[in-house]
């Protein structure tokens, strides 16, 4: 029989062997300047920022921040992934400073809350995207309208052969397989509005690869017929396995690239992708440094982490409405 | 009391023997009782094959994808979306170690305890003692992500309000795999044997007395092993965490109760798997060993501690 003398060393030894381990490792940890500017440290600002939202806009925010990080120490960015709409939830609720969207805010569903609490807020463009649809590269079809695209993807289609869409340029008679983000995506959202006329609506009988666009890489390059939709960046990785059909917005076919999307022709899934700053976050000046660097150094975080760069004219607005929303 | 004890040369050895005089006095074993033996263990070796088999499998596709990453950058670094060569996974280790030492801090008293009232106290004929009871199991089985609506609701925001910190992902995690100490304990109680406990009321101890000093002990490498299956199931949640707020991109050492966000293992894991470059993908595999290497050693901590505290009698 053991001791009963050792029994309390066990009950909280069992505890506390690894709670020592762990917080022995965060004494040189920071402790959080709540928001304040008067940091002592070389740089000038510091404080925390809390970003949340898209996961599609998550991968330039955290190179903004890194890149941000490095010149200004005191300033602590965390990145969220909780969705575009998820972030939205959160931005309203006044709990993050600054909101991801790969789509704009919903007029009916978001905008209400926000202004329910009293958060308000601009809409920035960071950068652009090009919503790729892809296929398998034995598919002979190059080019597809949005009248195509809306016979597949739309909320009534029943078509499961390529051979039944109608006027494509190649003949192909294989199973239709598709993949597509899932419904809390903003990308879901956006390939809704622009191709079925109303987001959210399109077929559900397709493979829902939820926030996990890479499962939609290995289905299409895996079935002869399929097709499936992500950002440009996914299929930029993934030349090799995938083709980018054309998109025929009605000025004839045109392929996502960086120029289509920049002079407007990849139409109509070229996107832009957004920050929303809050008016509160923006009085803090480490989070108006923090914005106005992401946009001045925009090439470099678009480049980093394939995305399409902002055009000239697109800089300047941004910058304007940051100034015109911290100064109001 | 005898408890079954591992057989020794000398008890071998006499079963052999006996087996013998047997075969011997009657003719050797039906012929189709010998196949079906053999069958028997056979099929019993192939479901411990197939369980080891997807093990191997899951940690050789993670070394071999992961295998580029690997190195000491992986715990002294913060991630890094520029330099993907040297990033790392400090914060995300960090986060998830100390959220596990606050769920074992959490789950171990109130585990316990819940345990120790039910087997030793609760009068299991009363209704309301068997509704207890079965919302317990029941609760062992809810799916995580209910877990972390009811952290958002109730601790993140809601009546205890903590905010998006640490410790709002501990508890979530506690109450997640609370049920899972609770049975193991009771089932580890209930184990004792009944003579233990009626010799040391005998003795004139109190109840009290007996459970601190007779079933408590004997008790301890049950509860213990049920402690490290909910800390494994714990440490490998994301979807409970993803709600109460852990992050992906934190480059400083999280603290509990620091508002400016954490992050966590499996949830930085997840979202790296989910990038379109293949130096994200490399990283998730390399995060993976890490966790399964943390997940080991604390494992093999506990097993230690069970051990040293095993009773014989």
């Amino acid at each position: 029989m053991i001791s009963p003398k050792r029994l309390p060393i066990l009950g909280v030894g069992i505890a506390l062997a690894l709670g020592m381990a762990a917080c022995g490792s965060d004494d040189d940890a920071a402790t959080g300047s709540e928001g304040s500017s008067g940091g002592d440290g070389a740089s000038g600002v510091s404080g925390n920022i809390r970003v949340d939202g898209s996961s599609t806009v998550a991968p330039l925010t955290e190179a903004a921040a890194e890149l941000f990080q490095q010149e200004n120490p005191d300033v602590q960015v965390t990145v969220g992934t909780s969705g575009t709409g998820g972030g939205f939830e959160k931005f309203c609720a006044g709990e993050t400073d600054i909101s991801d969207a790969s789509r704009p805010i919903d007029d009916a569903e978001e905008v209400p809350v926000c202004k329910q609490n009293g958060v308000k807020y601009e809409e920035v463009v960071v950068a652009n995207d090009a919503l790729t649809v892809v296929g398998n590269p034995e598919n002979p079809v190059t080019c597809l309208t949005v009248d195509q695209l809306n016979q597949v993807w739309g909320p009534d289609s029943q078509l499961s052969s390529w051979s039944e869409i109608t006027d494509l340029d190649a003949e192909f008679d294989e199973e239709l397989q598709l993949f597509g983000p899932g419904t809390d995506s903003g990308t879901f959202d956006y390939f809704t509005d622009a191709v079925n006329g109303e987001e959210g609506v399109q077929r559900k009988d397709y493979n829902n690869v939820g926030e996990d666009d890479n499962a939609t890489v290995t289905g299409v390059a895996g079935a002869p017929g399929g097709m499936g939709y992500f950002g440009y960046s996914f299929f930029e990785e993934n030349t090799d396995t995938l083709k980018a059909f054309e998109i025929d917005g009605g000025d004839g076919c045109v392929a996502p690239s960086v120029e289509a999307v920049q002079d407007g022709s990849y139409t109509p899934l070229g996107r832009e992708l957004f920050i929303y700053p809050s008016e509160e976050a923006l009085q803090n000046e480490a989070v108006r440094e923090f914005v106005s660097f992401y946009i001045e150094n925009q090439e470099e975080i678009t480049s980093a982490t394939g995305f399409i760069p902002m055009t000239e004219e697109q800089v300047t607005k941004s910058h304007e409405t940051v100034d015109s929303l911290a100064g109001g | 009391m005898e408890a079954y004890r591992p057989p020794t040369e000398r008890t071998r050895f006499a079963v052999a023997g006996a087996r013998a005089n047997v075969a011997a006095v009657l003719g050797s074993q039906p012929r189709g009782d010998v196949i079906r033996n053999n069958v028997f263990a056979g099929l019993l070796g192939l479901a411990v094959l197939i369980a080891l088999a997807g093990l191997a499998a899951l940690l050789a596709q993670a070394v071999v994808e992961g295998a580029p990453a690997l190195g000491t950058n992986l715990i002294t670094e913060p991630p890094s979306t520029i330099d993907t060569a040297n990033a790392g996974f400090r914060p995300a280790l960090i986060g998830s170690l100390m959220m596990i030492a606050f769920v074992i801090v959490l789950i171990v008293p109130l585990g316990v305890g819940a345990a120790i009232y039910l087997e030793e106290y609760a009068d299991n004929t009363r209704w309301w003692n068997r509704l207890i009871e079965l919302n317990i199991q029941n609760l062992a089985a809810v799916p995580s992500i209910i877990y972390g609506i009811l952290g958002l609701g109730f601790i993140v925001r809601g009546p205890l309000d903590l905010g998006f910190i640490l410790l709002a992902g501990a508890i979530t995690l506690a109450l997640l795999v609370l049920p899972v100490v609770i049975i193991a304990s009771r089932e580890a109680i209930r184990a004792v044997p009944p003579s233990i406990r009626e010799g040391s009321l005998a003795l004139g101890a109190t109840r009290w007395q007996t459970t601190r000093r007779q079933v408590l002990p004997a008790a301890i490498p049950g509860v213990a092993t049920g402690v490290i299956l909910a800390v494994s199931r714990a440490i490998g949640e994301t979807a409970p965490l993803l709600l109460v707020g852990a992050t992906v991109f934190v480059t400083f050492d999280p603290t509990p109760l620091g508002a400016n966000g954490y992050s966590a293992l499996p949830v930085q894991i997840f979202q790296y798997a989910t990038r379109p470059q293949e130096e994200f993908q490399t990283m998730a595999a390399a995060g993976i060993v890490l966790m399964l290497v943390v997940l080991l050693a604390m494992n093999s901590g506990a097993i230690w501690l069970r051990n040293r505290y095993e009773q014989k009698w």
